[in-house]
């Protein structure tokens, strides 16, 4: 996956977590729950529409990866 | 129009779904309304037919209105299900009955709704995601159908992409977009979606306008600043009648949950990133049980008396993305298992968040759930919703120091606090209540 791909799943699976939220508004470094809102049960659900977006098994202990957009494009485009 | 939270006034219905002579069954989404809030689903709750729409899509009507003329074929009752006018029982008084009061059928044991082959909800999930519930083999108790199955069944054919609309959903927009449709005169048929699996977003409906009417950008934005400006006054007006007739007592505990946490790391170890628990799940789980012990805290003040309700229904206090705070209920919280309640609360903070909350959710929560900690507060002292009597609040799960036995440590803790009523119960009573709390999640293998 490349650095596109990652940000474009990203988005779409905001899209539906948090319709409003514009990921070009969030810092690279920036923490997504805060800078979205998004309480523990958005942030499962976004974690779980990437691991649907790509096939990855995301486990439990990867979840403090996937906190920033650095973090989630790192995390994505090394996955395979 | 039913009464879709204490705070509601009217409604507006933004859609129908049925027309008349349609075969209705209880549980089935007859109508979408439009409250100071949300977008809700309207949920009929017995079987018969569409005899005639009385209130017009557009139409702002108050709190008991008669919404639609059905004639029943049977009856029944689903408890917690909205009262939508049958020729049979005038509507007026049916949707007239204060809501929350707890009479024998609106909180009457569960055994009836697990009964059902199947609950509404589960065949409206069915019909939402094209599932064929003759083909599913039920795992529930009497082997009825389950969400879980029909889940299950849903996503056994492998999918080409995330993308797809099931089979036999309509077309779909959310709520914000159908409102905005509304308020800007577009016509949401003739339009071509350009969000996930082409739903039709907000950016969609304003094009659309802004085509059609270039010079009107300021109307909408108007009709938006009115929307908030109802929703602050709603939730001001409920919260101010709670501050003026509930004798609040406050109460606070820090619950030591480093047993909670390590259980939830064991059993997430192994388990697909779906089937995931979060700690909130616990707390919730925790809190409704605890009501149990201390029967005070669960159920309504009507009429200068307090009636405890047998069953729990926990409403849950969920922040919406437009603002404002909306609170569905979960039903009876204690019969869930731990998964079951997941499954529930991730269903329900999407559907909140996408203004698809359904009208039984709506009306008939016991004891009020809200957990602020989520966005990084220590402690919330909630404020109560009337009719009921009591809110927990759950703040942030933090680290900190903590002595015990003489030695000092690090441990991860949450602070629950209690706001009740002084009509219904003492201090004493509240204090034993977020104790029971504790108690119950220091040891989560048994929640």
């Amino acid at each position: 996956m490349t650095n596109d791909e990652a940000l474009q799943l990203m988005r779409s699976v905001l899209a539906k977590v948090a319709p409003e939220a514009d990921l070009g508004e969030v810092a690279a470094g920036e923490s997504l729950q805060e800078a979205l809102d998004l309480d523990s049960f958005d942030f499962l659900t976004f974690v779980i529409g990437l691991a649907e977006g790509t096939g990855i098994e995301i486990p439990d202990r990867d979840f403090a990866k996937l906190a920033t957009v650095e973090g989630c494009v790192a995390y994505l485009t090394s996955a395979h | 129009m039913p009464a879709l939270g204490a705070d509601m006034e009217a409604g507006k219905v933004v859609q129908w779904l049925v027309k008349p002579g349609d075969q209705v069954h209880r549980g089935d989404i007859v109508a979408v309304v439009e409250t100071e809030k949300s977008t809700i689903e309207i949920e009929i709750f017995q079987n018969g037919t569409v005899d005639e729409l009385v209130v017009p899509e557009g139409g702002r009507v108050p709190v008991g209105a008669v919404l639609a003329h059905v004639t029943a074929r049977e009856p029944a009752s689903v408890p917690g299900a909205a009262p939508v006018a049958t020729t049979a029982t005038p509507a007026g008084v049916v949707a007239r009955e204060p809501r929350g009061r707890p009479s024998q059928t609106e909180v009457a044991p569960t055994a009836g709704r697990h009964a059902l082959v199947e609950s509404p909800l589960v065949r409206h999930l069915a019909e939402r995601l094209g599932v064929d519930l003759d083909a599913v083999q039920g795992s529930g108790p009497g082997g009825s159908v389950t969400r879980a199955d029909v889940e299950r069944a849903a996503s056994a054919p492998p999918k080409e992409s995330g993308h797809t609309v099931p089979v036999g959903a309509r077309p779909s927009s959310s709520p914000f977009a159908r409102r905005l449709a509304g308020e800007l005169g577009v016509d949401l048929a003739a339009l071509r979606g350009s969000g996930p699996g082409g739903s039709i977003v907000e950016k969609d409906v304003r094009l659309a306008a802004a085509a059609a009417r270039p010079d009107e950008t300021t109307a909408e934005q108007g009709a938006l600043e009115d929307r908030q400006a109802a929703m602050r006054r709603a939730i001001g007006a409920l919260m101010a009648r709670s501050k003026r007739e509930i004798p609040h007592y406050y109460l606070s505990t820090t619950i030591e949950v480093s047993p909670a946490v390590s259980w939830l790391g064991e059993v997430n170890l192994d388990r697909p990133v779906t089937e995931r628990l979060l700690l909130p799940v616990l707390l919730l789980k925790a809190a409704a049980r605890a009501v149990r012990r201390v029967p005070e805290m669960n159920g309504f003040f009507v009429d200068g008396a307090f009636v405890p309700s047998e069953a729990v229904h926990l409403g849950v206090a969920i922040s919406q993305r437009s603002g404002g705070v909306i609170a569905p209920a979960i039903h009876d919280v204690e019969q869930l298992s731990l998964d079951e309640l997941m499954v529930r609360m991730r269903d329900l903070v999407t559907r909140a968040r996408a203004g698809r909350l359904r009208s039984s959710e709506m009306s008939d929560s016991t004891i009020m759930v809200t957990n602020l900690g989520d966005l990084g507060v220590d402690s919330v002292f909630g404020v109560i919703y009337p009719p009921q009597v009591a809110l927990v609040g759950f703040g942030r799960m933090r680290e900190q120091p903590w002595a015990e036995n003489g030695m000092l440590g690090v441990r991860p803790c949450v602070v629950a606090t209690l706001s009740a009523d002084h009509r219904a119960s003492d201090g004493i009573r509240g204090g034993r209540f977020l104790t029971e709390i504790d108690h119950l999640l220091q040891e989560p293998g048994n929640l």
